[in-house]
């Protein structure tokens, strides 16, 4: 672990000297309180978010510090609340609204892709719509078809909102921090395994330090999470860890050094970075939690190809959820989704190693 | 109310029903003979609301300065009266690049911040935004409310209701206006709707609900007075229905051979009628009647007149404004 635990710390964060480690739900919660205390037209809104904490840890303590004013349970009521959020940012305040799960966006598309995402666009830019819309995604606890996808590829194929998705407690608090103070919308998008909870497993950097201070994380920025010189292999989230792990089984029984890259945001997506790795590596991996069809393992292939084929000394390899709804026993679910076995497989192919 | 209010009424009714026919002029000069929705300077769906001008009137009478507006795909008449920038509104619907929203949004989306409008072509979904406006005046100084308008087929939708309730939960200073024009394109509201008034259906969510008959301008503005004063004073939300007249097609090209009664249509035109009740009332006069006509007709004139002037947005520029 020591070799990765350096290299995933945030980039553009200040190096924290105190080494205080935060769990990624918490570090989320700490960079919604700064900015609350900053601006007082931060406010939090979304199913169990105030007395429970958030289900999944992203609220927890707001209510106790910044009370029900400021910290709002909402009616299970998505089109209702994440709309509302939209009409307070557009008289200026800066909500932060959570949609329990990203499954349940088809309640409430109509105000996130028509409305959130257009406003500002079909106002010629007179309108803006500075909220923060977060949301947990991703499987692997038997939650099954409608509680375990990311679908990050869809609202990244949507235009007009920025999406992030952070894998480690230092990038979540630093793009929490930035998503607030963007002055687009930004879809947040947390994977349930990175963060800490204690009543899933954890994954071993879910718990990392995280500075203390206020500090924001480049939206639109990727991370070199390992560097390496034999293969790219460009993922995002939960997935970033288990290809953290591959790459340090690749390179003590195999030999193979490998690059990974955390996109942690989609939109903007930092091809720059892809494309300067793939063209010292010359293969590519990309692995993707989300469906494989018509989504972000597509679009990484297509702006390689569209700068330069001959990057690619091999073709490229994707691993991604076969185009299947995510299933419940543990045995299947386990078949689809990005695990290290696959992403192993993936790179053992890609490398002839 | 007292006579200048009742002028004021009629004032505002005669503005948005000259636009509207201007803009019906406008829409079909370059669509003959045959008509092609995607032709002419004016292109694309056109919803006008003639016959629905009591509504926008009586309503938005009550609002001032900073109070926010939320309309539906049919909006110029609200737009109008709550009081959006009529020349930047003409460039937006003529797709120019003086318009509200630069030509990116047309008729359907039009947004004037400085008067806090905003419309949608979503059914029902101008609502929950509205809510939020509210939310965000809630916290703030000088009682501001926003209203949300929408059509009596958006009283089936989910999020008509989930906003009623969240409204009437946390006593947002928002009133809903369901404009009832008897017609969900062209489904009846027999047919859609299992209740004969959706005022009743506030009942529901424990806040007052109005349905006002007859297309009657004097009438909304009295209750709309009091939903306003209501939602000023902090005590939440109110549902009013208006029973209106979709005096023209759901949109320009609709033959509207679905609706039975069509021939009679006309005669319900609440402008004329209003007309001769002030007349009848000794407020209004031929000539009072023809100068404010005419102080219409140029006003919309001149708004014609600057979209036209207006450039038409540079294809290079089709990319810009999709992030701030």
């Amino acid at each position: 672990m020591s070799a990765t635990d350096t290299t995933t710390s945030a980039e553009g964060a200040p190096a924290g000297q105190s080494g205080r480690k935060l769990t990624t739900a918490r570090a989320m919660a700490e960079g919604i309180a700064q900015e609350m205390e900053r601006d007082t037209g931060v406010v939090v809104l979304g199913e169990d978010i105030a007395n429970y904490g958030g289900i999944f840890g992203s609220t927890t303590g707001l209510l106790e510090k910044f009370g029900p004013d400021r910290v709002l349970d909402t009616p299970i009521s998505e089109t209702a609340f994440i709309g509302l959020g939209i009409g307070a940012a557009v008289e200026g305040m800066r909500p932060v609204v959570e949609l329990m799960f990203v499954d349940f966006f088809g309640v409430a598309m109509d105000q996130i892709y028509n409305h959130m995402a257009k406003i500002h666009f079909e106002s010629g830019g007179n309108v803006r719509v500075p909220m923060v819309l977060m949301t947990a995604t991703g499987g692997g606890y038997s939650d099954a078809e409608q509680h375990s996808q990311c679908l990050w590829g869809t609202f990244a194929h949507l235009p007009g909102m920025k999406v992030v998705v952070p894998s480690n407690p230092a990038d979540a608090k630093g793009l929490m921090i930035s998503a607030i103070r963007d002055d687009n919308p930004v879809v947040y998008m947390f994977h349930k395994g990175i963060m800490g909870l204690p009543w899933m497993a954890k994954n071993p950097r879910s718990v990392a330090p995280v500075p203390e201070e206020p500090y924001e994380t480049p939206i639109g920025k990727a991370a070199v999470a390992r560097e390496g010189s034999d293969a790219t292999v460009v993922t995002l989230s939960l997935s970033v860890h288990h290809a953290l792990d591959v790459a340090e089984k690749m390179a003590a029984e195999h030999g193979v050094d490998l690059e990974v890259i955390d996109l942690r945001s989609l939109v903007p997506l930092d091809t720059d970075t892809v494309l300067s790795s793939v063209a010292r590596t010359g293969r590519l991996l990309v692995v993707d939690e989300d469906y494989q069809s018509f989504g972000l393992s597509g679009e990484i292939a297509a702006r390689v190809a569209e700068t330069d084929p001959g990057l690619l000394r091999a073709p490229l390899r994707r691993v991604a959820v076969p185009d299947v709804p995510i299933p419940y026993a543990r045995s299947l679910e386990r078949a689809v989704l990005p695990t290290p076995e696959r992403i192993e497989a993936a790179v053992r192919d890609l490398c002839k190693a | 109310m007292d006579d200048k209010t009742r002028l004021d009424l009629y004032r505002v009714m005669v503005l948005s029903r000259t636009f509207e026919e201007a803009i019906l002029r406008e829409y079909h000069a370059d669509k003959k003979p045959a008509f092609d929705i995607g032709a002419g300077l004016v292109p694309g769906e056109m919803h006008l609301s003639a016959g629905q001008e009591p509504v926008a009137a009586g309503v938005c009478a009550h609002l001032r300065a900073g109070d926010a507006v939320t309309a539906t795909h049919r909006p110029h008449h609200v737009a109008i009266a709550h009081g959006v920038d009529l020349d930047k509104m003409t460039a937006e619907i003529f797709g120019r690049e003086g318009g509200l929203g630069r030509g990116r949004g047309g008729h359907m989306h039009l947004f004037d911040p400085n008067v806090h409008f905003s419309c949608s072509g979503i059914i029902a979904e101008g609502l929950p935004p509205a809510l939020g406006q509210a939310f965000a005046f809630s916290r703030g100084e000088g009682n501001r409310v926003a209203v949300a308008f929408t059509g009596e087929g958006a009283a089936n939708q989910g999020a008509f209701h989930e906003s009623l309730n969240l409204a009437a939960l946390w006593k947002l200073p928002v009133v809903f206006v369901v404009e009832d024009n008897d017609w969900a394109i062209s489904v009846a509201r027999d047919a859609s709707t299992c209740i004969p008034s959706n005022a009743d259906r506030a009942a529901a969510y424990g806040i007052p609900g109005q349905r006002i008959d007859d297309n009657d301008v004097e009438a909304i503005y009295t209750t709309a007075g009091d939903a306003v004063a209501r939602a000023r004073a902090g005590e939440g939300p109110t549902l009013l229905e208006i029973h209106t007249l979709r005096l023209w097609g759901h949109f320009e090209g609709d033959p509207q051979a679905y609706r039975p009664e069509l021939a009679d249509v006309p005669d319900q035109d609440p402008i004329p009628a209003y007309e001769q009740r002030l007349t009848q009332a000794g407020i209004l006069d031929a000539d009072t009647a023809t100068a404010i006509k005419e102080e219409a007709s140029a006003r919309v004139e001149k708004a014609i007149e600057f979209a036209k002037a207006s450039p038409v947005p540079a294809p290079e520029t089709a990319l810009d404004h999709v992030f701030a």
